[in-house]
């Protein structure tokens, strides 16, 4: 195991990709003369070369074409957008056009591409540059999504995504680009895309968290431990395929569950989540499965408000208060 | 001062003027043919053969798309319907100009180019009812004729959204440097999508090798051209420093030519063209377009022009044919489409399960009911 932060085991999830097959490349805003601009791709320009790490104009819809289109004709590149935010420029490639083409050539073009870079909220940053995309995504069959919570499943998974011949977009956020993890060593580690993990086992609740809301959860289990509330943790890792088989597991051991997500209510993973636990364990539940999302607003700046939209540990708190009937 | 004012908004409107029978009676075409080339076929290193085989695949996708309006009116099979009638000397020159294994992409107006790059008339015809044997296998219908073994890579149905595929397509090219051309043809509607200024600047930034085709047929849907596009098309090139033509896409030999020579220069130098080749739809944009935008006596005008026509009256007096063997070969295409109409009504729709391929690379994968 090594220590490494976030931003070095997706660098390193890249490098050992590209090292290995000369048709993956990286083409995004400031990835290669800038070396990134979280510095993600650090160093890859002088390790592989301009053909291969490839600077592009502000011009997303464009780039994020050129990639779809390169991928249907056998490469295999990783699209870098700055954040997901300003990827909603390029959403008619990605929806209508990489997760699509596929089925309506009746399966004649494969798309192996890998769009990344960070999503959601970071400090401040008002309304447009706040936006968490994944439930968004993944509402449209052919795509997968990825939205990682600690560097060893970013690596782990990123080299499943690159790996993958469909369209898959793979999701971080700028606020955990310098998190520090123990991060296998291990030749060909792989983290198989579908599969959640049980992050921290409990018997009281079940709270299932992903991206940057796994380590809100996680500080809120940290306090409820002190007051003997158990908080059994399922990050699932992937958006789409979910691996509700965890999550329903779980769930029939704790019979309460708090989900915990970054995107709005309506319409959101939380929602989807939602119904198919009380599809699958509806007589196992001994509470109505209870939520912590934004609130219904877009993100404000003023620090005091911007604290308050984000769900907190606080919020998890009282939502396993509400779920264990304590309070 | 208030005076011009107050007439200044009494005469803004933000309908330029359009064309076709202006107010004088006369008539004026959408857009301004250039001349056709005088080079007769072996100077075009044509032999009689292909100008032979050039007429039969043209003709074949009047007659396949004329048959398909037949059935679609009939009620035989839904969807979208966009016919391809009079623009077949662009598909046909092109396919002719470039190597089997260079790369095409077009728009939602593709049925002539499946045809003749590959797609038979029966997976086509059997593509327009929706069934399994059809070219993308019933998934994809009018807008999505594609036969990648063959290198022609679909059509597209979002206005524009196809451009960045063409040149991503065309960077793959270059980056496996395999000399490969791509043609990306669109239609002039899609010249007023933002994407396309996107994907210019990177592809002549970038030295991308594809042919960027406008089929300027005069219309974008219901709209005509100088209603809906400022400036000459080709010029937009200019912006982008990028070498250009304006063709003339009603005689195929011009449209082989000038696509040979521009494909030649693109793999060679690895730069893009920007195109513009001036054509004429019969039919309207699609089959629910009662055409009220152009006038008869328009498409009178454009109909004396038919590239059909032109390359049979060219075999008839070069004497490469006499007219019972052209009817022999109409007859021969007459009996293909027959047999393709009869092929398609006999196929399987796809089986329901097949709602689920395609979707993903996995078969198995857990999807969300």
């Amino acid at each position: 195991m090594a220590e490494l932060q976030f931003r070095e085991a997706i660098r390193a999830a890249i490098d050992e990709e590209m090292a290995q097959d000369e048709g993956i490349f990286v083409m995004g805003e400031e990835v290669a003369e800038y070396d990134g601009a979280y510095k993600v791709t650090e160093g890859l320009l002088d390790k592989y070369g301009p053909k291969r790490m490839i600077d592009t104009p502000i011009s997303e819809l464009g780039f994020a074409g050129i990639g779809i289109g390169a991928a249907m004709n056998g490469l295999r590149p990783i699209v870098e957008f700055m954040t997901f935010n300003f990827a909603v420029l390029a959403a008619d490639q990605i929806i209508n056009h990489a997760s699509k083409v596929r089925y309506m050539t009746g399966g004649q073009v494969e798309v192996p591409i890998v769009f990344r870079g960070p999503n959601a909220s970071a400090g401040q940053l008002s309304a447009t540059h706040s936006v968490a995309y994944d439930a968004m995504y993944a509402h449209f069959p052919g795509l997968k999504v990825i939205y990682t919570s600690e560097p060893e499943d970013a690596k782990g998974l990123l080299k499943s995504a690159i790996r993958d011949d469909n369209p898959v977009l793979f999701m971080e956020s700028e606020q955990m680009y310098g998190l520090k993890g123990e991060v296998s060593e291990e030749e060909d580690f792989t983290i198989p895309i579908g599969k959640g993990k049980v992050k921290r086992e409990g018997s009281d609740v079940t709270v299932v968290a992903h991206g940057k809301m796994y380590h809100v959860a996680k500080q809120a289990a940290q306090q409820l431990a002190k007051e003997d509330v158990e908080v059994e943790i399922i990050d699932p890792r992937t958006v789409k395929p979910l691996d509700i088989e965890m999550i329903v597991k779980s769930i029939k051991k704790t019979n309460r569950c708090v989900i915990v997500d970054e995107s709005h209510p309506f319409g959101g993973l939380a929602g989807e989540v939602g119904y198919l636990i009380q599809r699958e364990a509806f007589d196992y539940l001994d509470a109505p499965v209870q939520r912590v999302t934004l609130p219904d607003t877009s993100a404000p700046f003023a620090k005091n408000l911007f604290d308050e939209w984000l769900p907190s540990a606080n919020e998890v708190i009282d939502a396993v208060n509400t779920v264990t009937y304590r309070k | 001062m208030a005076k011009n004012k107050k007439e200044t908004q009494e005469q803004i409107q933000f309908t330029p003027s359009g064309t076709g029978i202006r107010t004088n009676g006369q008539i004026v075409r959408s857009t301004e043919l250039p001349s056709p080339t005088k080079k007769k076929h072996k100077s075009l290193g044509l032999s009689e053969e292909d100008v032979v085989d050039m007429f039969h695949q043209m003709y074949l996708q009047r007659r396949f798309e004329e048959r398909a309006m037949q059935m679609y009116q009939k009620g035989k099979f839904g969807g979208f319907l966009h016919l391809y009638m009079g623009q077949e000397a662009i598909s046909t020159g092109t396919v002719y100009a470039l190597n089997d294994d260079d790369d095409i992409i077009t728009a939602y107006r593709d049925h002539g180019w499946g045809l003749v790059r590959g797609v038979s008339p029966k997976e086509g015809m059997a593509e327009l009812y929706g069934k399994v044997t059809g070219c993308s296998r019933g998934k994809g219908g009018s807008m999505h004729f594609a036969n990648v073994e063959e290198h022609f890579w679909g059509g597209h149905g979002i206005v524009g959204g196809h451009i960045p595929l063409g040149s991503g397509i065309a960077f793959a090219n270059k980056y496996k440097q395999n000399d490969r051309v791509t043609a990306c043809f669109l239609g002039d509607g899609a010249v007023d999508q933002g994407v396309l200024h996107e994907v210019l600047n990177m592809s002549q930034n970038w030295g991308l090798p594809c042919i960027y085709a406008v089929e300027n047929n005069g219309y974008a849907m219901g709209t005509a051209v100088h209603r809906h596009s400022v400036g000459e098309i080709y010029e937009r090139a200019h912006g982008y420093g990028m070498k250009n033509a304006v063709i003339n896409g009603m005689d195929v030999f011009t449209v082989y030519e000038k696509m040979k020579e521009i494909a030649e220069d693109v793999r060679e130098n690895s730069m893009p063209w920007f195109i513009e080749i001036r054509t004429y739809r019969y039919r309207g944009h699609s089959m629910s377009d009662p055409m009220k935008y152009r006038t008869k006596e328009e498409l009178k005008e454009y109909e004396k022009l038919d590239p059909i026509e032109r390359i049979k009256n060219y075999l008839l007096d070069n004497d490469i044919l006499e007219q019972d063997e052209i009817d022999e070969i109409q007859d021969t295409v007459e009996d293909t489409v027959m047999e393709a109409i009869d092929f398609a009504e006999e196929s399987d729709f796809p089986e329901k399960d097949d709602l689920y391929k395609d979707v993903f690379v996995e078969d198995d994968y857990p999807f969300h009911t």
